[in-house]
């Protein structure tokens, strides 16, 4: 296999690894955030419009780190640099 | 498949060029600045008189000074000129993507960077003003001498944070919309463009009450 093959091969499987490892853990950390929010909404009702915007908030800070590798992924099958370098 | 309109050039001297994103950041700042002339040419005072359309600026301006209250900064008149307008660009900016061709800017790394740069910029600026330069200097080594370091890192990677944050939601709303409509067109495009206008929005959100809470953090007193 010649370097140019085993680039394009690493890419493509580490994007693949990487937004399907990567996206893992988020998921689970924003499932228990909401289960939480609507525990506390059950509780205080009147709290509710509070608790809901430090959700988004929450959720979004949460989404940050699958953010960041949705983009690597994304690099790594659209903007690679390696196989620009090679190829163009 | 392109991932940022940086790469649509109109036109090209040397290393500056006219591209997509500068366009659309044109178009948004002239539709808020036109838009904003209009609407506040006559102002009025009583209820009867007034223009919709004041009411609508109203809402909002006195919206974002309650965010900005809740957050902790005392007097929301000095900050809300610079967190309000990052919360006005970055909101419009994603809801005119509803206008065909018309691509976001801040799906562009140049403006998300820009932008954070310019909350880097903005939090010592504040708390300068606020709290005087020995003072300010002094918050980098509380509350040990070793953390200085530790802050000056944390200062560094929340900027990153912000700038990769908005660009990740923007550019990925416009690419899965685009791998979408290859894959299943005419329906359900639609509904991941409605989400996309959604999160654009959250995050617009999201980046004001971080820049306030970072102006916050470097402009409060000791209790």
């Amino acid at each position: 296999m010649d370097s140019v093959t085993i680039i394009g091969l690493v890419s493509i499987i580490t994007a693949g690894f990487t937004i399907a490892i990567g996206g893992m853990m988020p998921s689970l950390a924003e499932g228990r955030a909401v289960a939480k929010a609507l525990d506390a909404i059950a509780q205080q009702p009147d709290a509710s419009s509070t608790v809901s915007r430090t959700l988004f908030v929450g959720l979004a800070m949460i989404e940050t780190t699958l953010i960041y590798c949705f983009v690597v992924s994304m690099i790594l099958i659209f903007a690679n640099p390696f196989w620009n370098h090679f190829i163009g | 498949m392109r991932i940022s309109p940086d790469e649509i050039i109109f036109w090209e001297y040397g290393f500056i060029n006219l591209n997509l994103t500068i366009v659309m950041t044109w178009v948004i700042m002239i539709f808020l600045v036109i838009g904003a002339w209009l609407i506040t040419r006559n102002l009025k005072t009583s209820i009867n008189k007034r223009s919709r359309w004041q009411n609508i600026l109203e809402m909002i301006v006195l919206l974002i000074d309650d965010q900005i209250k809740e957050i902790g900064l005392k007097n929301p008149k000095k900050y809300i000129g610079f967190i309000g307008t990052l919360f006005l660009f970055i909101a419009v900016s994603s809801i005119l993507s509803i206008i065909p061709w018309y691509e976001p800017p801040t799906a562009s790394l140049s403006t998300t960077v820009s932008l954070a740069i310019s909350v880097f910029i903005s939090v010592p600026v504040f708390g300068i003003a606020e709290k005087g330069f020995r003072k300010y200097l002094k918050t980098y080594i509380e509350p040990k001498f070793f953390m200085l370091p530790l802050n000056i890192i944390s200062e560094i990677s929340r900027t990153i944070a912000l700038a990769i944050r908005l660009f990740g939601n923007m550019m990925s709303s416009g690419l899965v919309a685009t791998i979408l409509i290859s894959l299943a067109p005419f329906f359900f495009p639609m509904v991941m463009d409605a989400l996309g206008l959604l999160t654009g929005v959250i995050q617009a959100y999201i980046f004001a009450i971080l820049a306030s809470v970072y102006i916050a953090a470097a402009t409060q007193n000791e209790e």
